[in-house]
């Protein structure tokens, strides 16, 4: 069991490190056959990070330590969520720690070490790219929180482990109002958080409309890669959980094999390969809303979540708390 | 004698050593006689503290101190938690003292302020302990006026020192005499005026009388701790102390109110109707929201910490409205766990926001200056101060690993399992309290990363902060302690487990909901785990293999240093980087409808023609809302009717004696017809 246990904890981080790429090379592809173009296949992002990777590092003039350490923690911050939620198996030895609060608030440690380096290199890109981060992260956050709170009502507990174990359990709590609803808020949630259109556009480079990419403007070489990897498998882990939570099959639970966790990981591969081709799809369609118009966008999907809360108690989703 | 007595006895001496010593000696070895003497009465106060929160009580009567009442003190777990968090604050605080104010003979060097510092932290050591209303009063008064004469102290150097002495003055004062009227009709009421005597006649009193003297006490303790809307005399008293000064009030003073509305709540009244803490949860969740806020548009560093304090107090305000909300639907378990959350924030709140004070300090002490805009680069010069700063911001963002996390977390968990509690007052107010939290979360966040990133990263914006110098062995060493108060209580929140347990049961409130599990926080009431033991270390070793790894994949070892990218016009200057203000600029948008930012546009055009364009002035300001619409239009209603009243007096003497005879002539026949 134990074995089991580590093995699923090293396939879920392996499979977040190795597929985030793979993801976003797989949404480009998508996206460039939608639009008629031939696409540059879905490996490329690896070889870009290969590229990346062995140039020399280079440092800014002027930065200090906080521009140093941003991608490295970036990257560890979204490591550590990639490992602590149920993402294989609801039944490592970790288990027991996956607080949803605890992994929101992970994520948000990687997006402030990311503000504080854009604010780091003194220029008007990264001081602007982190106000505009920190100004959507900070109205994301109430959206989050009330859709962790909306999720936890039948569970009983903010644990993810058990709130995906419970919804595999009795489906009927995934039909429900209440987590039909907050569904809808937790995926606007993850478009801000992961910086998609139409709160950012991860392709664009023009100053008036980077939020992202203005903050990373300076780093070049394995700096620039851990960036980019962390910012892949910040979407990876966010589709990922979006997926466990609301297509809770396939995931493996205490007493499971090790083919079971063979399947598991196929399973994720296929969850999160057709999440992102489905937004992928949906970006060929959608515009970039305007910076000053997100806040509006984020104000619905916060009222989502509050109706989310308050139809789970009104109409009693049975078990759990209630 | 208990050890209790022991070591609050010695904190008196000590604290009257100190304020001797403050007074006599010669200004060479005033701060550092006062300040170790200071620091003496802060460990003492926390040994005094722990003692009682290890399950360990005492009381005394001192029937000569005072006339009339006489003095009663005792100590139960719950004034343990404030006293010991009083005295780390003192402790550290007064180490950093000595060397912030050992460069001159005015402002914090004086006589005046190294006499009334070691009694300004008695005071605050001693008011928890006070065990009847007089002597409670009196002590509380006693840490009000020597806080005011500590907040005037640089009157000579800035105006605005003044105007800040004055709110403050009138705003604890009005607190003052709201908790002296609650108090005095509760003793009046309940047969006796000391705790116990209040303790036992408390259910004697009729329901109205109760909510009377809940809502008069709670007004005035609530000022105190800064909550919206009596915060007004907050923002302007903190930023203009000297930052020690500053460190005491904004860490261990405020903490007072809620202890008074925790004391008076829950112990004395022994809990209330849900109304009573639906108002404390809502002043709580306004106080968050809007103190935030303000503390993102604030450009001036320490305004921005002292609105930080008014959030963190309104988190601790919902901690308590739920607690109270809780226990009146008899659901002691959860109440017990609200409580526990609320005073794991201020414990967590006293540790990094002190810290935060003291590093603003150490860059006020550096360069003179304490705005954002003019700020920056530090990091390089005072590399000390700014990892000690960005450890406490850490702390204040609610972030894993840092401690605030810890508590918001305790406090969302005890909210989100408040649904259990029937009513469809809890299925409304809950989840916008958790709405509440989360937001302010998220725009402390972005406080902080402003506060951190403009202040001490980037490049210096102004000479001053060019010519910044790392701050002293003293200030350092007084940071260091506090720093190390942050990282234990990250680290190893469980050790306080049983103290915390305590102090709810002293308030009242049974149950052992916080269990002590070594390092974590695992929670019995509700299926809950929280290690941040495991969290740091799993950080730490993904961290290592995000800077491992990618060094082995490397080729080219050697990393080069280049230039940021110009877009060919020539190096950036530091007057290309974002502001302070610049970073606010979206958040002010989107809010606002809630800040009605003033605006204001000079257009001056050349002589020749209206075409042309002379200068553009552009202003733009951020007024505290609240203070605008509620506190201006009493103001000029006061203004206006002391010029009305100055019409009454125009320096006739008949008119004065005519007044007399008249007045006389008045109360003569209002007795003759009355009686």
């Amino acid at each position: 069991m134990s074995a089991l246990g580590y093995a699923a904890i090293a396939a879920q981080a392996g499979a977040v490190v190795v597929g985030a790429p793979l993801l976003t090379g797989w949404m480009r592809q998508v996206r460039a056959r939608l639009e008629g173009r031939a696409g540059a296949g879905t490996a490329q992002p690896w070889r870009d990070l290969r590229k990346l990777l062995r140039k020399e590092p280079i440092t800014a003039a002027g930065t200090g330590p906080a521009f140093r350490v941003a991608p490295a923690l970036l990257v560890a911050s979204t490591l550590v969520v990639a490992a602590l939620i149920p993402l294989v198996s609801t039944a490592t030895p970790i288990s027991g720690h996956a607080d949803a609060i605890l992994v929101v608030g992970l994520l948000a440690l990687g997006t402030v070490t990311l503000a504080l380096a854009g604010l780091d290199t003194g220029t008007a890109f990264g001081g602007m790219g982190s106000s505009r981060e920190m100004t959507i992260s900070a109205l994301v956050e109430p959206t989050i929180l009330l859709a962790v709170f909306a999720l936890s009502i039948p569970a009983g507990s903010t644990n993810l482990a058990a709130i995906i174990s419970g919804a595999a359990e009795d489906p009927a709590r995934l039909a429900s109002p209440a987590g039909l609803l907050a569904t809808a808020a937790l995926a606007v949630a993850v478009l801000a958080e992961t910086g998609r259109i139409p709160v950012d556009n991860p392709s664009t480079h023009l100053e008036l409309t980077m939020v992202h990419e203005a903050m990373v403007l300076e780093y070049a070489g394995p700096d620039l890669a851990l960036v980019e990897l962390g910012a892949q498998m910040r979407l990876t882990v966010l589709l990922g959980l979006q997926a466990s939570l609301f297509v809770p099959w396939g995931i493996a639970t205490a007493g499971d094999s090790w083919g079971s966790l063979l399947l598991a990981l196929a399973v994720l591969a296929v969850k999160v390969a057709a999440l992102g081709a489905l937004l992928a799809a949906a970006e060929v369609f959608w515009a970039k809303l305007r910076l000053f118009r997100v806040p509006e966008l984020l104000a619905g999907s916060f009222l989502l979540a509050l109706l989310a809360v308050t139809a789970s108690y009104f109409l009693g989703t049975g078990g759990g708390i209630l | 004698m208990s050890p209790i007595g022991a070591a609050l006895g010695a904190a008196s001496a000590a604290a009257g050593a100190g304020a001797l010593a403050g007074l006599l000696l010669p200004l060479r070895v005033r701060p550092l006689a006062a300040g170790a003497c200071t620091t003496a009465a802060g460990a003492a106060g926390v040994v005094a503290g722990v003692a009682a929160l290890g399950g360990d009580s005492w009381s005394v009567r001192l029937p000569g101190l005072l006339p009339l009442a006489g003095t009663h003190l005792a100590v139960d777990a719950l004034s343990g938690l404030f006293i010991a968090v009083a005295g780390a604050v003192v402790a550290a605080v007064a180490v950093y003292g000595i060397g912030y104010s050992g460069h001159g003979a005015t402002g914090a060097g004086s006589r005046g302020v190294q006499a009334l510092l070691p009694l300004f932290a008695w005071s605050l050591l001693l008011v928890p302990a006070a065990a009847s209303v007089s002597t409670f009063l009196l002590l509380w008064e006693l840490m009000a006026l020597t806080s005011l004469l500590l907040v005037l102290a640089e009157h000579r150097l800035r105006a605005e020192v003044r105007g800040a002495g004055v709110w403050y003055a009138v705003m604890t004062h009005l607190g003052m005499v709201s908790v002296l009227a609650g108090l005095a009709w509760f003793a009046a009421d309940a047969g006796g005026e000391t705790f116990a005597a209040l303790r036992a006649g408390a259910d004697q009193l009729s329901p109205g009388v109760r909510g009377a003297v809940f809502v008069l006490v709670t007004a005035g303790f609530a000022s105190k701790a800064g909550a919206v809307p009596l915060h007004a005399w907050l923002p302007r008293a903190h930023p203009e102390a000297p930052s020690h000064v500053s460190a005491l009030m904004s860490a261990a003073m405020v903490n007072l109110g809620c202890y008074g509305i925790v004391r008076t709540g829950f112990d004395l009244l022994g809990g209330g109707p849900s109304w009573w803490w639906l108002a404390v949860l809502a002043t709580g969740a306004l106080s968050a929201v809007y103190g935030i806020l303000q503390a993102a548009m604030s450009s001036d560093l320490k305004r921005l910490l002292a609105y930080s304090t008014t959030e963190n107090m309104g988190l601790v305000l919902v901690g308590i409205g739920a607690a109270g909300l809780f226990a009146d639907r008899g659901r002691p378990e959860l109440a017990a766990l609200a409580l526990a959350a609320a005073l794991l924030h201020l414990v967590n709140h006293s540790a990094f926001k002190a810290l935060l004070f003291c590093a603003a300090g150490s860059v006020v002490h550096a360069t003179g200056e304490r705005d954002l805009d003019r700020l920056g680069g530090l990091r390089a010069k005072m590399p000390a101060t700014a990892g000690l700063f960005a450890l406490a911001a850490l702390g204040a963002v609610a972030l894993p690993p840092g401690n605030g996390f810890i508590s918001e977390w305790l406090l969302l968990q005890s909210l989100i399992h408040g649904l259990q509690v029937p009513g469809v007052a809890t299925a409304v107010v809950l989840p916008l309290a958790v709405a509440v939290i989360a937001l302010s979360a998220g725009l402390a966040a972005a406080v902080f990363v402003k506060a951190l990133g403009v202040g001490f990263f980037a490049r210096p914006r102004s000479e001053e902060a060019r010519r910044a110098r790392e701050a002293g062995p003293f200030m350092l060493a007084g940071m260091g302690l506090l720093a190390a108060c942050c990282v234990a209580l990250a680290v190893a929140p469980g050790a306080l487990g049983s103290g915390l347990d305590r102090a709810g049961t002293a308030a009242g409130l049974a149950g052992a909901p916080v269990l002590d599990d070594g390092t974590g926080v695992r929670l019995d009431a509700v299926s809950a785990k929280l290690v941040p033991v495991w969290v740091l270390a799993a950080l730490t070793v993904a961290l290592l293999a995000a800077v491992g790894v990618p060094r082995l994949l490397r080729r080219r070892r050697r990393r080069l240093r280049a230039r940021l990218w110009d877009c060919g016009g020539g190096a950036p200057t530091p007057r290309m980087a974002y502001t302070a203000t610049s970073f606010a600029e979206p958040l002010q948008r989107v809010f606002d409808d809630v800040l009605a930012p003033e605006q204001d546009v000079d257009v001056t055009h050349t002589r020749e023609s209206v075409y042309l364009v002379e200068r553009v002035r552009f202003q733009r300001r951020v007024p505290d809302r609240v203070e605008h619409r509620l506190y201006r239009p009493v103001l000029d209603w006061a203004e206006r009717a002391g010029e009305a009243a100055r019409r009454l007096a125009p320096g006739s003497v008949h008119r004065y004696l005519g007044y007399g005879f008249f007045g006389l002539v008045a109360l003569l026949l209002v007795l003759a017809v009355g009686w």
